[in-house]
């Protein structure tokens, strides 16, 4: 990505308080027109990171970029972003007009064009018919879209959002995530937003940057993320996941091999971990990409049936099951007693019905599903 | 013996013992302002027994200069308190719940200080201060109130601070935030913002500062000079050579007033509530 097109490029950006390190030397460019997400647990310094762009904060060292200025002495007023706040932040004594229309005062914006420029703004996000509301008489939802038309009505270069789905119940915040993501589109405008909710990230960004105590994981596409974390954390934090302690025994170009005791025995990648090093390694493998077979009492080793050559194959009994109609997460135990996630969707009407509790089963998975990750 | 009935909190209002109770508590506070007012359309000199309505009280009461002009003076020190409490008060509460600063703590517990020392000491120590600094006395009207205005001042924005200062610690301070986002500058969410925030604070405050005001007796008695005199102040001088309907009548004009306008601020004061 050349500089050209990072609208945002933080450079080892710094926020402490005291003794407490906020952000930690944070470097990051956010290209022009995505849909940015900043994601972490509470505490990681996304938010603090987000209101540094905004100008709230300022770093304690490393310089901010927008648009290729130099950030480092222009107050929140008069940066080129515009923020929609977590509790929305609706001047509760304006209308809804007077709320959107009132950033346009500070930008010399003619009285006869500032009309026409807020009914935009509203239309934009389905709410020029409430022009005269007050925000009491408007729902969450509502004054949530109150926020956006007001921040962008300003034509902001980005528009930051601060966890904006969090107040919202389920319904709403799912059919919030897809409006969200096609307004980005019809607009243009570049948005940066700030969530813990993973699901939220994957499913509205473009890209996703994950933070953990004030430093940057990683940065990359939500399947990127998903099928190539960068670490231990990332691949935790995101969705669920079987990890288990092992070392690195075998490691040529074409294959690998992890000797794992908490597994009970190797795990076989079928390509190349180069580069990977270190004497302890994590293996991890997401719930869905093992299969649930069918395992004769007490039979052990698997028949060539069971384990085809390139998979991994490991026996134990199921001992809990969580149904949630679409798919269900089967708990299984080792044999070693580690405890291990499989998720199984539910294709037809009667899969659930397979498997029931203290069922024998093998637990296979393919060479090429498990990721080496470090801590 | 009766069976014992459970009752919701809100069921003991029903009990007959209780309504009589309230009633008697009622009774206790309002039956010597009725009689007050009563007895300011009674058509007789003495405030002993009923003779007939008459007007000629409030009549009387308008016609006796002195009364008037003290009645005049008194709103026109409480309006000139009430003005200049609301906006100490409120640059004060603003300033608590801003900045940090050092000894806060006690500077804030301070501001309480003119609200708890009774009111005689507080009298008297005004009127030692501007005997001290020697004050001039004979300023001509209407600045020869301007001690009054001053000794009212000091004990009636700390009111104010304190209702403020209260309201403000319901204020989002992302609204503050939302301002500066949108291009205003510091002083401009201030005025945006935060001042329509504080208002229903504001118009408490200040319709406390005028009400004390109006009726303060003890530290206006220390801090008044010669030929100013305010309307309590008028009113106990009157009471001393005896107690005539025409009191009544001025009395009965001054709750009028003072109810008039604490009807007109809870008014304002829930309009705004309203919106936030």
């Amino acid at each position: 990505m050349s500089d050209r097109d990072a609208i945002i490029r933080v450079e080892e950006v710094s926020k402490r308080y005291g003794k407490v390190t906020a952000v930690d030397r944070v470097t990051l460019e956010i290209p022009r027109g995505e849909f940015f997400a900043l994601l972490g647990p509470s505490g990681c310094g996304k938010t603090t990171l987000l209101r540094m762009l905004a100008g709230f904060e300022m770093p304690s060292e490393g310089k901010i970029f927008i648009d290729g200025i130099d950030m480092s002495t222009i107050p929140p007023n008069k940066r080129p972003v515009n923020m929609v706040f977590q509790s929305y932040a609706v001047f509760p004594h304006m209308t809804v007009f007077e709320n959107v229309a009132y950033g346009l005062k500070f930008d010399n914006v003619a009285k006869a064009d500032q009309y026409g420029r807020v009914m935009a703004a509203l239309a934009d996000v389905k709410l020029d018919h409430l022009a005269e509301r007050k925000p009491d008489q408007m729902s969450g939802g509502q004054r949530q879209r109150v926020a956006l038309a007001r921040a962008l009505v300003k034509k902001p270069k980005v528009l930051l959002l601060d966890e904006p789905l969090s107040a919202l119940d389920a319904k709403l915040r799912e059919a919030m995530r897809f409006e969200l993501a096609e307004l980005q589109d019809k607009v243009g405008i570049t948005f940066v937003m700030v969530t813990h909710d993973q699901d939220e990230a994957l499913a509205m960004a473009g890209r996703c940057a994950v933070m953990d105590r004030g430093k940057l994981m990683q940065t990359a596409t939500p399947s990127n993320l998903y099928e190539f974390p960068a670490n231990k954390f990332v691949a935790d934090f995101i969705g669920s996941v079987n990890l288990f302690e092992g070392t690195l025994e075998v490691d040529e170009p074409d294959h690998a091999i992890v000797q794992s005791e908490e597994l009970g025995g190797r795990i076989f990648f079928d390509h190349g971990v180069s580069g990977a090093g270190g004497e302890k390694m994590w293996v991890g493998i997401r719930p869905e990409k093992i299969e649930l077979l069918k395992r004769e009492e007490g039979a052990a080793p698997p028949t060539p049936e069971d384990a085809p050559s390139g998979c991994n194959v490991t026996a134990g009994t199921v001992r809990q099951i969580s149904y949630l109609g679409s798919e269900s997460i089967y708990e299984i135990d080792l044999i070693n007693g580690r405890r291990m996630q499989v998720s199984r969707p539910n294709l037809s009407r009667w899969d659930q019905e397979d498997f029931t509790w203290d069922d024998q089963v093998w637990l296979r998975w393919h060479g090429d599903s498990p990721v080496l990750l470090q801590s | 013996m009766a069976k014992k009935v459970a009752r919701a909190p809100l069921d003991y209002l029903n009990m007959p013992a209780m309504k009589a109770w309230l009633a008697g508590v009622f009774v206790f506070l309002y039956t010597p302002l009725m009689i007050l007012i009563l007895f300011s359309f009674n058509d007789s000199k003495a405030n002993v027994v009923w003779k007939g309505f008459t007007l000629k009280w409030y009549f009387k009461a308008f016609e006796n200069t002195q009364l008037r002009e003290a009645l005049f003076n008194s709103l026109l020190i409480a309006g000139v308190c009430t003005v200049i409490s609301v906006v100490l008060g409120a640059l004060m509460a603003f300033v608590f719940w801003r900045f940090k600063f050092p000894f806060k703590g006690p500077l804030e517990s301070g501001m309480n200080l003119p609200i708890v020392v009774p009111e005689i000491c507080f009298g008297v120590a005004v009127y030692l201060f501007f005997a001290r600094i020697g004050f001039p006395n004979d300023l001509p009207y209407p600045f020869n109130l301007t001690q009054i205005i001053l000794a009212h001042v000091t004990f009636a924005f700390p009111f104010v601070a304190i209702v403020v200062r209260a309201r403000l610690e319901s204020f989002n301070p992302e609204l503050e935030a939302a301002a500066l986002d949108l291009g205003a500058s510091r002083f401009q969410a201030f005025r945006d913002v935060i001042i329509p925030h504080m208002k229903p604070g504001l118009i408490a405050g200040g319709l406390l500062a005028f009400t004390l005001s109006l009726d303060d007796f003890v530290i206006t008695f220390f801090a008044s000079g010669p030929g100013t005199i305010t309307f309590p102040v008028m009113v106990y001088s009157m009471v001393r050579f005896s107690v005539t309907p025409e009191v009544n009548a001025a009395s009965t004009i001054i709750i009028l007033i003072t109810v008039l306008a604490t009807v007109l601020a809870l008014r304002a004061q829930s309009a705004t509530t309203k919106e936030s």
